[in-house]
């Protein structure tokens, strides 16, 4: 594996641009949380053309789900979950500028596209270290959505927040490529 | 007959739930490590690596190994000569469940199927009970996540398909998964029965050690047989390409009716979390 390539939000179409499949890297500054519930809102504010509670420019969102957080924990553990949920709101989401996204699992190969379109890329964190990735979260806070509870909106503040990169601006994709390298048949 | 307060039950379990959502086994960590080993890709070995840190992570700590803490599931052996006082034992068990998921910091994931609403305490949790002979209680926690529970099937066979068309149903299934149950895996396997006996059979199947044998060699060898098929696929950990797909297969076999061929493949994630006591 390559180097350990460090990115600091927000990210420029120069960061996600030099990105490879399979790149590992190490995400620092502010990340946001969305899930289902949120995109949902979202998607519909775009759509009727108001603004976001939140400015995503250059930003990523981390499709995440954490477990309550224990008293002087920032997060409770905090890995990706599915993330093809959201492939129906995150084209949009990149047509006002989202760079990139978190979670786990294919994305559909209308999101494929759109991230070459507008230069963005899909990040994979590992499903089910909890633990591991929420050390790498030093403050969350919510910024929209409170009544969503454990679907708001967060603010997370990451260091060395660890990363795949699954599908790049040239439409490649890690979990096609990846498999195909190691079949045996 | 021995008697066993109902509360001792609810002590235990909650305690169940809290040690088998932070601390993995020991079979899962040293197959973890055996895979790492032999692991020919890159981002693979990278993410068995954080797996083995993250396990750490949780003991240390006591946090969830992952945030999704399951549906809580729990097989119980009653002995027959237990007589149970000072309540009931599924009420029981589902404060012990309550209890642990709220006390433990652990996400609590039961809902309406159609509302979606969250019931807030993880319950109710899921419990099979089995009488068996003898004055003690075992009660064995599983707690099971949606990423893998979700790749779960059962299919009732056409008899003629027989032992192969077993195994292709089986590889094929974890092919189609892909990245979704969170590989590595370890794919339990129920033949025969009935259409619920081999799901539960294939449930139960998944709690016996990694790196258990068969103690019926010609399951043994299906064993292998499957396994070595699922990791040619090269799916790898996480999906993300690899030989490291899955841990383990483990099956049981039953007689079923002469004119059926069920088949349950129940998956489990690498967070193949479960602990047992015995009362
Ligand atoms: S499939 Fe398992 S490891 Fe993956 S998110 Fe679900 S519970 Fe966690």
């Amino acid at each position: 594996m390559p180097e350990t390539i460090k990115l600091t939000t927000p990210l420029s179409d120069q960061d996600v641009e030099k990105l490879r499949i399979g790149d590992k890297v190490s995400l620092n500054g502010v990340i946001y949380t969305g899930r289902d519930a949120a995109h949902k809102r979202l998607f519909d504010l775009l759509d009727q053309g108001e603004s976001l509670p939140i400015d995503i420019k250059g930003q990523i969102i981390y499709y995440v789900g954490p477990s309550p957080a224990k008293p002087g924990q920032a997060i409770g553990s905090a890995g990706p979950t599915t993330s093809y949920r959201m492939d129906t709101y995150s084209p949009k989401l990149m047509s006002v500028g989202l760079k990139g996204m978190i979670g786990k699992g294919n994305r559909g190969q209308e999101v494929i596209d759109a991230m070459v379109k507008y230069k963005a890329v899909y990040f994979a964190a590992v499903g089910g270290a909890g633990s591991l990735i929420a050390k790498a979260i030093k403050k969350s806070e919510i910024v929209a959505y409170e009544d969503l509870g454990p679907e708001a909106i967060r603010k997370l503040e990451v260091e060395d927040f660890p990363v795949i990169v699954v599908n790049d601006t040239r439409g490649e994709d890690l979990y096609q490529k990846g498999v195909e390298q190691y079949r045996r048949e | 007959m021995r008697e066993i307060e109902a509360n001792k039950i609810t002590a235990q379990v909650k305690r169940l739930c809290m040690e088998a959502n932070y601390d993995l086994g020991e079979d899962v960590l040293k197959a973890f490590k055996d895979y790492y080993a032999a692991e020919e890709s890159p981002a693979g070995k990278e993410i068995l690596e954080q797996l083995i840190e993250n396990a750490r992570i949780a003991t240390d700590e006591k946090t969830p190994i992952c945030q999704d803490t399951g549906l809580a599931i729990l097989f119980i052996e009653l002995g027959q000569d237990v007589h149970l006082v000072g309540g009931d034992l599924n009420e029981a068990v589902q404060e012990g469940v309550r209890q642990g998921y709220q006390e433990g910091y652990l996400r609590k994931s039961s809902c309406h199927p159609f509302t979606r609403k969250n019931l807030g305490d993880n319950t109710p949790a899921i419990i099979h009970i089995e009488l068996v002979p003898g004055d003690k209680i075992n009660i064995k926690f599983a707690p099971k996540g949606g990423g893998s529970e979700n790749m779960s099937r059962v299919v009732m066979l056409t008899p003629a398909v027989g032992r192969q068309g077993v195994i292709d149903y089986v590889v094929n299934l974890i092919k189609e998964s892909g990245s979704n149950p969170c590989p590595p895996t370890v794919v339990g396997v129920g033949i025969g029965g009935t259409f619920e006996r081999a799901a539960y059979i294939a449930k139960k199947a998944l709690l016996r050690p990694i790196g258990s044998k068969n103690p019926d060699p010609e399951l043994a060898q299906m064993e292998e047989e499957i396994l070595e098929k699922i990791n040619k696929l090269g799916i790898g950990p996480q999906g993300l390409g690899g030989r490291t797909t899955s841990l383990a297969v483990h099956v049981d076999l039953v007689p079923c009716h002469i004119a059926s061929l069920p088949l349950a493949v129940n998956v489990q994630c690498h967070a193949a979390r479960h602990k047992e006591v015995t009362i």
